[in-house]
């Protein structure tokens, strides 16, 4: 094992693969530590949805940015990552609801997105397997350029394209503990040897507040497991990702033809178990059908667990720490890391290398906890 | 015609797929799993995990533990939707 790097990433998932693959380019001497296999937490469980509709500006602009990134990824990468553009159908249930919708997408198209408001009778233009009347729709928001890719095979692509760059990656590798001199990162311990460095990357997902605490860096952020399924593969349907944030639920119809969803457990509870539950199954099917009869008949074929790495206003942490030099965050991203990575990681390559930092992600830094008055972000599903 | 070793056929992958990815880097199970979607059809990984795992072993030299295999997921055989939507016992 190497004793010591420019950086040390601990976490195997798409945010620490990409940010890899950037400072790998940028001829920094990266490592990346795992301690299970690449994607083996919440980035492998993903719905693998990629949407640019949310209610704060922030996480508007990171979607966006990552879009445009995402369109031309599979040729960057050299790798395909399965990226499709079928928009996201977001159904809305009531007036009350509706104007916050019609509050979002005025802020959404003030930033550019080109995003429509569809009257019930359009939902089945988009979606023509929906039953309006059983997902009981007053209407919906519609972005085409919304879309999903393979959290895997996006993953594994930057991990290959960082590999080529230099990086070096270590899978089934243990942290156990991070040292610091007078505030400032020196080295990480593992149980496979020690790396001297002076600057860690935390993108450990669920499992990044015990990493923080190895700092002495405590994080407000919360491990909540979900719940996702998916059926046999069927005749292409549809092409858009369906979800509601009163009922929680999302799904959309994958490129090998089988479909994915989930929605929020009953009673669902913080924590690290991952057995999947019945209650889920019964909920989801009950939700599904009643937004989709026809696939009433359909099998449906596994079911797992995943987490969301869950913050005070679900919004991600991101920078440099302001009591440890050289620790930066990179996570609690509240089950949207996934989406986000490509910017995310942009902007975190560009704070390491050079030093440069953004409003974004000044207002996302660890900092604005410290005020009472955080903007949360309502735009949630799972 | 060429001979295809099958070794998954809910996803249709062969030998030379599973021993292509291996040399390319997946070592893992799991990560084999996920390059390649064996496992993940309405088999549940009854006929591939086992060949994979064969294969996986004799390319590297290791012996593939019972902990590294891929966790199993409910149900375990298909389930209707509609099936589960009902409340009838």
């Amino acid at each position: 094992m190497k004793n010591k790097a420019e950086v040390v990433i601990i976490g195997g998932g798409v945010n620490g693969c990409s940010l890899a693959y950037q400072l790998a380019r940028r001829k920094i001497d990266v490592v990346v530590l795992e301690k299970k296999y690449l994607s083996s937490g919440a980035t492998g469980a993903c719905g693998a949805g990629i949407r640019q509709q949310w209610s704060t500006k922030e996480n508007i602009e990171l979607s966006m940015k990552s879009v445009k990134i995402f369109e031309k990824l599979s040729k960057e990468l050299g790798e395909d990552i399965e990226f499709r553009q079928g928009g996201y159908l977001i159904a809305v249930h009531n007036d009350k609801d509706m104007k916050q919708s019609e509050k979002n997408v005025e802020m959404q198209r003030s930033l550019g997105l080109k995003v429509d408001i569809l009257k019930p009778e359009q939902i089945t233009d988009v979606v023509p397997i929906l039953d309006v009347k059983g997902m009981r729709a007053i209407g919906a928001t519609f972005c085409p350029t919304d879309g999903h890719a393979n959290p895997f095979k996006t993953t594994f692509a930057y991990a290959n394209a960082a590999r080529r760059n230099g990086a070096t990656i270590y899978t089934h590798t243990n942290v156990v503990d991070i040292k610091l001199d007078n505030k400032k990162i020196k080295e990480v311990i593992t149980d496979r040897g020690n790396i001297k460095t002076d600057t860690v990357v935390n993108a450990a997902g669920v499992w990044s507040k015990d990493i923080g605490l190895m700092a002495g860096v405590k994080l407000p952020n919360i491990p909540f497991r979900k719940e996702i399924m998916v059926t046999e593969r069927l005749e292409p349907m549809f092409e858009a990702m369906v979800i509601s944030f009163k009922d929680g639920i999302y799904f959309s119809q994958q490129k090998e033809g089988q479909i994915i969803g989930g929605l929020p457990i009953p009673g669902e509870r913080s924590g690290y178990k991952t057995i999947p539950t019945l209650s889920f199954v019964k909920h989801m099917a009950k939700t599904l059908t009643r937004y989709a009869p026809v696939l009433k008949n359909v099998n449906m074929l596994r079911h797992w667990t995943g987490f969301y790495d869950v913050t005070p206003d679900a919004r991600s942490i991101l920078g440099e720490i302001e009591k440890v030099k050289g620790f930066i965050q990179c996570n609690g991203f509240s089950g949207h890391g996934f989406m986000l990575s490509p910017r995310v990681t942009l902007l975190l390559s560009g704070l390491i290398v050079e030093g440069k930092t953004s409003d974004i992600l000044e207002s996302l830094n660890l900092d604005r906890f410290k005020d009472k008055k955080i903007e949360r972000e309502t735009s949630v599903v799972g | 015609m060429k001979k295809r070793a099958i070794v998954c056929r809910c996803e249709d992958i062969i030998e030379e797929d599973v021993v292509k990815a291996i040399d390319e880097g997946y070592t893992d199970l799991e990560e084999l799993r996920k390059k390649l979607r064996i496992g993940m059809g309405p088999c549940q990984g009854r006929v591939c995990i086992q060949l994979v795992t064969k294969i996986l072993e004799k390319k590297t030299g290791k012996k593939v533990t019972k902990k590294s295999l891929p966790t199993s997921r409910p149900p375990i055989v298909p389930v209707s939707l509609g099936t589960l939507a009902s409340d009838k016992k």
